[in-house]
C-alpha cells in the first residue's frame, strides 16, 4: 500500500484546497462567531464546529435553535439547504461505488461543495477503470480532509474571539460570496445562467414561506423552466451537457 | 461567555449531522445497482445551481425578509466586486478577497 504522503492524487487535493482554504477559512470563523451569539454552551459550540460540517445550513438552524424553534423545524430548514449534495450525490455515485457502505459514507461525508467543486476540475466524470476511480477519490480525500481541519480549527478560533469582532461588519458576508463563487464555477453554459436567474428571482419572491421552503420552490420552478425549454428547443439541450 | 449545555441542543446537533451524512451521501447509500430516469437526470443540469442561487438571492437583495428598496447596500457592490473578479481571473480566493474588499470598505468606510 502506497504512504499516505506519497499519494500524488492525495496531495494534489490538499495542495487545491489549500489555495482556497482562507475563503473558507474567513467562513469557518464567522460560523463561529454566530454559534456564539446564538448562545451555544462550550460542549455544543465544538460538537458543532467538529462534526456538522455543513456551513450554510449551520447558518441557517442556528437562529432558529437560539430561537427555541422545534426539532423539526431545524430539521426540515437544514435538509432544505443541504438539498444541492443530493444531487451532487447522484453524480459522485459512480465514483463512490467501488467501496463498502461505511467507507462511502465517511468519503461522502467530506465532501462539501469546494471539494466537489475542485474535483470537477480535474474530472467532470468518474473514470472509467476502478484505478482510475481510486486516484479520484484519493483527490477527494486529501482535499475534503484538509478542508474539514481547516473549517473546524477557523470555527472553534472564530467562538474564543466571538467577542472581540464586532457583529456590524458583517463579516458573515464571506459565506456568500464563498458560495457565490462555487455557482459561478459551476455555471458554464446558457441555460444554467437562465436556472441561476430563474432560481434567485423565484427564491426572493417565495421568501416569506416557512422552514427555508422557498428552496425548494425556487429549484423547482428553475428546473421545470429549463426542461420545458429543452422540450421545445432540443438545440438547447446540446450546448447543455456538462 | 456561552449558555447552559442542555439535552435537546445536543440532540438537535447530532441530528444536523446525521443530515450532512444522509445528504452528502443519499445516491450511493444503497448498494443497489440502479440508475436515474432520464428526466431525472437531466434535471441534475439544472438542480445544483439553482439550489445555490435560491441560498445566495435573498442574503444578497434581502433584509429581514424584505426586498431592499436602496442601491446603497454594501452587500451589492461586494457581490458585483466578487463576480467581476471571477470573469477576470477565475480564482475563488480572488472572489472572495475582491468582494469582502469592496464590501467592508463600503460598510465601514461608507457606513452603507
Amino acid at each position: 500500500m502506497t504512504r499516505w504522503w506519497r499519494d500524488e492524487h492525495l496531495l494534489l487535493g490538499m495542495r487545491d484546497m489549500a489555495s482556497i482554504c482562507p475563503g473558507m477559512g474567513a467562513w469557518g470563523l464567522m460560523t463561529g462567531v454566530a454559534m456564539v451569539q446564538s448562545n451555544l454552551s462550550t460542549l455544543e459550540l465544538v460538537l458543532m464546529a467538529l462534526f456538522v460540517f455543513a456551513g450554510s445550513s449551520q447558518l441557517a438552524a442556528l437562529p432558529l435553535i437560539a430561537a427555541g424553534a422545534p426539532l423539526w423545524v431545524v430539521l426540515a430548514t437544514a435538509f432544505c439547504v443541504n438539498l444541492r449534495f443530493v444531487v451532487f450525490s447522484a453524480h459522485l455515485r459512480d465514483f463512490m461505488m467501488d467501496l463498502p457502505l461505511p467507507q462511502r459514507l465517511l468519503r461522502g461525508y467530506a465532501t462539501a461543495d469546494l471539494s466537489y467543486m475542485l474535483m470537477l476540475r480535474h474530472w467532470p466524470q468518474a473514470a472509467p477503470d476502478v484505478a482510475g476511480r481510486a486516484q479520484q477519490r484519493s483527490y477527494l480525500a486529501g482535499s475534503g480532509l484538509l478542508a474539514w481541519i481547516c473549517w473546524s480549527a477557523a470555527s472553534l478560533l472564530g467562538a474564543a474571539f466571538a467577542s472581540s469582532i464586532p457583529t456590524s461588519w458583517g463579516l458573515g458576508f464571506a459565506g456568500t460570496l464563498a458560495l457565490t463563487g462555487i455557482v459561478w464555477a459551476l455555471t458554464n453554459n446558457t441555460m444554467r445562467v437562465l436556472a441561476l436567474v430563474v432560481a434567485g428571482s423565484a427564491a426572493v419572491a417565495a421568501f416569506a414561506l416557512p422552514l427555508k421552503l422557498n428552496i425548494v420552490v425556487a429549484i423547482a420552478a428553475a428546473v421545470c423552466v429549463c426542461m420545458v425549454l429543452e422540450q421545445l428547443h432540443p438545440a438547447l439541450r446540446e450546448r447543455s451537457e456538462p | 461567555m456561552t449558555g447552559e449545555t442542555d439535552g435537546w441542543t445536543i440532540l438537535t446537533i447530532a441530528l444536523l449531522t446525521l443530515n450532512t451524512v444522509i445528504t452528502r451521501c443519499f445516491f450511493f447509500l444503497s448498494s443497489k445497482r440502479w440508475s436515474l430516469p432520464d428526466w431525472a437526470a437531466r434535471s441534475l443540469n439544472y438542480a445544483p445551481i439553482a439550489a445555490l442561487a435560491a441560498v445566495i438571492a435573498p442574503e444578497v437583495v434581502m433584509t429581514q425578509g424584505q426586498l431592499i428598496h436602496t442601491w446603497q447596500d454594501a452587500r451589492l457592490f461586494g457581490v458585483a466586486a466578487g463576480c467581476a473578479w471571477f470573469y477576470w481571473r477565475r480564482s475563488l480566493l480572488g472572489t472572495l478577497a475582491c468582494g469582502m474588499g469592496a464590501y467592508l470598505s463600503l460598510r465601514l468606510l461608507a457606513g452603507w
